[in-house]
C-alpha cells in the first residue's frame, strides 16, 4: 500500500519538476516537501470523486502556501482531475496553471489561494460552514512554517479553537527553510508545537516522509473531537532530488537543464523503485 | 418611518439581514462591532448563523470566503477603515479575484462619523474598492436605498461592497414604490442648467443646493447614484449632454470616488466641466458630525457655488 501512494508522489515530482523547468520559474523545494502528505490524503484519505469535483459533500483542501502549487497540481493530476501533462504547461500564458492555486480555473483547486496566512482561515470558514450544515465533510490545509509568520493564522488558529472545529486538520510543513535562508535565523517561530497547544489545537508531530506517520496522524485528527488538529510534519525541502534537498536557494528556482536532467534520472530511479516493491 | 424622518443607514443594514434572515440562508460575520455596525440586530435572531471573529478583520474576510466557496451568503461587517483599509488585501485575494459571494458591510463610512476622528473616518474606502475587479460598490443614501441595496446584495452573484454611515439621515425614497437595480442611477429632478451627481448622504444636500439655485434662476438636475461600480454610464454621458456641466457630491476624498469615476465616463465620452465636491485630499478630525459637513465642504451651500462655477466654465 504504501509503495503505491509514493509511486503517486513522486510521479507528481516529477510533473511538479517539469513545470517548473518548462516555466522557468515557480517553487520546487516546498512542493517536493509535501508531496506525501499530499499523495496519502488524496490517494488514501480524502473523500473525493475527480468525476465530480464541486460535489458539495466532499472533503475539501486548502493549499495555504499556495506557491507550492506545481506539486498540488500535479497530484489532482495523477488523481485524474484532469490529463497529468497539463502540469507541463505551468505558468504558461495560455494555460489554466496558475501560478498560484486559482480555484475558477483548475479543477480539483478547493480555493484561489498564493497570498499567505488567508488559506487557513479559508479552510476554517469551509470547516465551519460544514457544522452549520451538520455535513460531516472534512477539511485539510497545509501551511509553511515561514508562512506562519503571519499574524493572520494566529487569528485563524484562535477561530478553530473557539468554534471547536474538530473538522479541520492542518498540516505544518516544517522544513526550516524560507526565502532568505533558515527560519531560526530570519524570524523563530519555536516552538512551533508549544505556541498551537497555547492556543488549544490538538498538536501532532510527525516524519512528513513516513507514509505510516502521517496515515496514522490523519486517522487521530479525525477521532480527535472538540478541537482543530496540527499535525507538524517535519519534511526536507526538496525531498527526492538530491541537490535540492535543504537548501533554501531551491524555495523559488528554477533548475537549468542539467539540473532538471538529473532531478529526472533521480526521480524516474524512485518511480523505478516504487514500481519494483 | 415616512419621508423625511431620519435614520442611519447602518440601522437600516441590521434591520435589512434581520428580515432578509428569515428569507434566504445568509451568514453574518462581524469583528467585535456588531452593536455599533448593527448586524446584533441579525444575532438576536439567528444566534447559530452570526459568527463573531472578534477583532480580526483579515481573518473575518478569509474565513467569509472559505465558507462562500461552500454555497452560502456572507456577510462580512465592521467599519469602513477596518473592512476596505485594513482587509483591503483579503478582500482582493480572497473574495474578488475568486469571486465569491462574500457582501462586505462596511459602515461608519466618511467623515460623519464625528469625534472618533481621523483614525476612524475612512475616506478612502471607494476608492480602494473600485480598483478591485469586478468588485460591486454600494452607497445607499436613505432608508430605503439601504434595505432595498441588502436584499440587492443578497440576489447578486459576486461580492459587494456596501457602504452605510452613523449618522441619521433623512428618508428621501417613498417605500411603496421604490425600486433599486443595482448598476442603475436615480434622476431625482431634472434641469437644463447644471447636473448634480450626488451619492449616499449628499444626496439630499444635493436636494437642497437645488433649490438654492433656483432662487438664484438657475436650473439643475439631480441624480442619485447609489451604485459607483459598475457605474451608470449613461444617465451620466445624457447629464452631460443635455445640461453641459456636472458637480459631483460624495462623502469621501475627491480622488478615486464617485467624482473620479464621473470624470472617467464623461472625459471617455462627452466631456463636459465635472467639478468635485468631497474632502480634498485631507484627514478629518473630531467634532461634531454635522460641523465636519460643513467645515469639509460637505454642505449644499459649497455644492451650489460649484454648479455656479461648473457653469462659468462650459
Amino acid at each position: 500500500m504504501s509503495n503505491v501512494t509514493k509511486l503517486h508522489a513522486d510521479r507528481a515530482r516529477k510533473y511538479a519538476i517539469k513545470g517548473i523547468y518548462n516555466a522557468k520559474s515557480g517553487h520546487p523545494g516546498g512542493s517536493l516537501s509535501i508531496a506525501d502528505i499530499l499523495s496519502v490524503l488524496y490517494f488514501e484519505k480524502m473523500n473525493i470523486n475527480p468525476a465530480d469535483p464541486k460535489d458539495p459533500n466532499r472533503d475539501r483542501f486548502v493549499l495555504s502556501k499556495g506557491h507550492c502549487a506545481p506539486i498540488l497540481y500535479a497530484i489532482l493530476g495523477e488523481r485524474g482531475y484532469f490529463p497529468i501533462e497539463q502540469c507541463e504547461t505551468l505558468r504558461q500564458i495560455d494555460s489554466i496553471m496558475q501560478g498560484h492555486p486559482d480555484m475558477k480555473a483548475i479543477p480539483g483547486v478547493d480555493m484561489s489561494t498564493g497570498s499567505l496566512g488567508q488559506g487557513i482561515s479559508a479552510a476554517n470558514g469551509m470547516a465551519l460552514s460544514a457544522k452549520l450544515d451538520k455535513k460531516d465533510y472534512r477539511v485539510y490545509a497545509i501551511l509553511g512554517d515561514g508562512e506562519i509568520e503571519e499574524g493572520q493564522v494566529w487569528e485563524a488558529a484562535m477561530f478553530a479553537a473557539h468554534y471547536k472545529l474538530d473538522n479541520i486538520t492542518a498540516f505544518l510543513d516544517f522544513n526550516g527553510l524560507q526565502i532568505d535562508g533558515n527560519i531560526t535565523d530570519v524570524m523563530d517561530s519555536n516552538p512551533i508545537d508549544e505556541k498551537f497547544k497555547a492556543f488549544n489545537w490538538n498538536v501532532i508531530t510527525i516524519d512528513a516522509h513516513n507514509y505510516d506517520e502521517i496515515r496514522n496522524a490523519i486517522d487521530e485528527a479525525q477521532k480527535t473531537k472538540g478541537k482543530p488538529t496540527i499535525i507538524i510534519a517535519k519534511s526536507i525541502k526538496g525531498k527526492g532530488v538530491s541537490f535540492m534537498e535543504n537548501q533554501a536557494s531551491w524555495h523559488g528556482s528554477a533548475p537549468n537543464e542539467e539540473q532538471y536532467n538529473q532531478a529526472m534520472a533521480e526521480l524516474d530511479a524512485a518511480i523505478a523503485e516504487d514500481e519494483a516493491e | 418611518m415616512a419621508i423625511g424622518d431620519k435614520k442611519a443607514t447602518r440601522e437600516s443594514y441590521g434591520m435589512a439581514l434581520a428580515e432578509l434572515g428569515g428569507k434566504y440562508d445568509i451568514v453574518v460575520m462581524d469583528a467585535d462591532l456588531s452593536k455599533s455596525t448593527k448586524t446584533d440586530t441579525f444575532k438576536k435572531k439567528f444566534p447559530e448563523r452570526f459568527i463573531n471573529t472578534g477583532i480580526a478583520e483579515g481573518n473575518m474576510i478569509s474565513t467569509a470566503a472559505g465558507i462562500a466557496s461552500t454555497g452560502k451568503v456572507v456577510f462580512a461587517s465592521s467599519f469602513a477603515m477596518f473592512a476596505a483599509g485594513r482587509a483591503f488585501e483579503q478582500i482582493r485575494n480572497s473574495v474578488g479575484y475568486p469571486k465569491l459571494n462574500v457582501k462586505i458591510g462596511a459602515t461608519h463610512a466618511g467623515i460623519s462619523v464625528g469625534e472618533d476622528g481621523a483614525t476612524h473616518q475612512c475616506l478612502e474606502d471607494i476608492g480602494i474598492m473600485r480598483t478591485i475587479p469586478g468588485m460591486v460598490i454600494i452607497n445607499p443614501a436613505d432608508h430605503v436605498e439601504a434595505m432595498a441595496a441588502v436584499e440587492a446584495a443578497v440576489k447578486y452573484n459576486g461580492p459587494v461592497y456596501l457602504r452605510f454611515g452613523r449618522l441619521p439621515v433623512p428618508q428621501i425614497f417613498d417605500e411603496n414604490d421604490y425600486k433599486f437595480e443595482i448598476g442603475k442611477g436615480v434622476q431625482l429632478a431634472e434641469g437644463k442648467d447644471a447636473t448634480i451627481v450626488a451619492t449616499g448622504l449628499m444626496v439630499p444636500y444635493a436636494l437642497e443646493a437645488r433649490e438654492l439655485l433656483k432662487a438664484e434662476g438657475i436650473d439643475a438636475a439631480v441624480v442619485n447614484i447609489h451604485t459607483i461600480k459598475p457605474i451608470d454610464k449613461d444617465i451620466i454621458v445624457k447629464a452631460a449632454k443635455n445640461t453641459g456641466a456636472i458637480v459631483t457630491a460624495e462623502e469621501h476624498n475627491v480622488y478615486c470616488g464617485l467624482g473620479s469615476a464621473v470624470a472617467e465616463v464623461v472625459a471617455e465620452n462627452c466631456p463636459v466641466p465635472v467639478l468635485r465636491v468631497g474632502t480634498q485630499d485631507v484627514f478629518g478630525k473630531s467634532g461634531n458630525p454635522y460641523d465636519l459637513l460643513k467645515e469639509y465642504g460637505l454642505s449644499a451651500e459649497n455644492i451650489a457655488e460649484n454648479v455656479k462655477k461648473a457653469i462659468e466654465l462650459k
